[in-house]
């Protein structure tokens, strides 16, 4: 048990290490999002409610992850990396968890810049907002991660990823838009702790699969 | 004792046959050379062997377990952005090495890499590459090596500290080593299968 962390961490580390000397993903997905914010700001109409900019803060953020996912597996895609990882002894499970670390702490730091941007340009953001994002995003990079990995070995790859994960995203944009709305947020937010729980299990035992053909 | 044992393995990619059914058994300690032409389905096999593919139909038996298993590809399966000692430690953490960094450098020291430790290893030659990736097989001192073209991109110098290593290794492990140019390997070949 303790090993499966040790490695998890590494690899982590590993990607961590990777962006900080190539900086591909989190200044895309940092520009993204605030563009994506700046173009809302123009698109909607002055009197737009809370409602519809809390739903676009939803879409941005969702897309931004979208453009951290496809990028994940860029640096194992080149030299065969992959399959370097794949055969070394560590559990299989231990590779997603490294990248769902790593690609959540891109996500969290470009919505730690969108969501004051978004409370400043837009409407003020609640506590349960807040909430439902940081369990959307684990939501999200669980799942997306593998559907990553899946691309990654596949070919279709740029259509692959969101062609699969926009529907498995569903759930997560009504769980997330409802607890920023609704009255009883509860509610939402343990929906989105269930999706969650459910897919994180799901995702964890099916990466093994997706990266042996 | 047998360590791996193929009986009528073939591989297909959608409907296209990339593995003609082979059978072979490779001993351990033995040193198995398999020939073919380009496309015959050489590296097909010993990804199978590696457990890196399924074989679409056959047996295959392989008796190393997931990290005694020493992997050298046509890639060098490292990343570019991340230097030679940052590469090795990565896989030397994975892969459980005793005394990783003396290991490390040992190697890097053997196959002429150590001025160029420091380096990242996309601004590496392919001969550079193939050399770290030799290293990168070799780091955990593995019980079976599946060395892909392991002279390739190789210069005069790096084969002969290729066939010392081997000629040190072969009799304690197991190899099997896909070639094009068989004959340099004759005289460690205990047995040959030629595909295609
Ligand atoms: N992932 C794949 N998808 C589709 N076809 C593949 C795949 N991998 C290999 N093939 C096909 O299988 C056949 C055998 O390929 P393989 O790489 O095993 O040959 P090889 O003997 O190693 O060739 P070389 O000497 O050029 O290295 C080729 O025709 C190749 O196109
Ligand atoms: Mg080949």
């Amino acid at each position: 048990m303790r090993r499966y962390f040790l490695d998890a961490g590494a690899l982590a580390r590993k990607d961590l290490l990777l962006e900080l000397r190539a900086r591909d993903t989190l200044p895309a997905m940092l520009l993204f999002i605030v563009a994506v914010l700046v173009v809302f700001h123009f698109a909607l109409p002055t009197n737009a409610s809370a409602h519809a900019s809390l739903g676009l803060l939803w879409v941005a953020i969702l897309f931004t992850a979208l453009l951290g996912l496809g990028r994940s597996f860029v640096a194992e895609r080149e030299q065969g990396v992959l399959d370097g990882l794949v055969l070394a002894p560590s559990d299989r499970s231990a590779i997603w968890v490294g990248k769902v670390v790593a690609t959540l702490a891109f996500l969290v730091v470009a919505e730690a810049v969108a969501l004051p941007a978004f409370a400043l340009f837009f409407t003020s953001i609640d506590g349960a907002t807040i909430a439902g994002v940081a369990l959307a995003d684990i939501g999200i990079c669980a799942v997306g991660t593998v559907l990553a990995a899946m691309a990654a070995a596949g070919r279709a790859r740029e259509l692959l990823l969101p062609l699969l994960f926009l529907p498995l995203a569903i759930p997560i944009v009504v769980g997330g838009v409802g607890s920023s709305l609704a009255a009883s947020s509860g509610k939402y937010l343990a929906f989105l702790a269930l999706y969650d729980a459910i897919f994180v299990l799901v995702a964890w035992a099916a990466f093994e699969y997706v990266v042996t053909e | 004792m047998t360590m791996i044992r193929a009986r009528g393995v073939a591989r297909s990619f959608g409907d296209k046959r990339a593995l003609e059914p082979v059978d072979f058994d490779l001993e351990s300690r033995g040193f198995l050379v398999v020939t073919g032409p380009n496309g015959s389905g050489k590296t097909t096999l010993l990804r199978l062997c590696a457990g890196l593919l399924i074989p679409t139909s056959g047996e295959l038996e392989v008796d190393a377990e997931r990290g005694q298993v020493g992997y050298l590809a046509h890639e060098p399966l490292v990343y570019r952005e991340l230097t030679a000692i940052e590469n090795l430690d990565l896989y030397g953490r994975l892969y459980r090495v005793a005394e990783r960094r003396e290991r490390i450098g040992m190697l890097l020291e053997r196959f002429g890499l150590w001025e160029a430790r420091s380096e990242r290893t996309g601004s590496y030659s392919r001969g550079m590459l193939q050399r770290l990736a030799l290293c990168r097989a070799l780091l955990h001192d593995p019980e079976l090596l599946i060395l892909d073209e392991p002279a390739n991109a190789l210069d005069e110098a790096g084969e002969t500290l290729l066939e010392r290593e081997l000629d040190e290794l072969r009799r304690e492990r197991t190899f099997l080593v896909a070639s094009h140019a068989p004959e340099r390997l004759d005289r460690f070949a205990t047995g040959k299968l030629a595909l295609g």
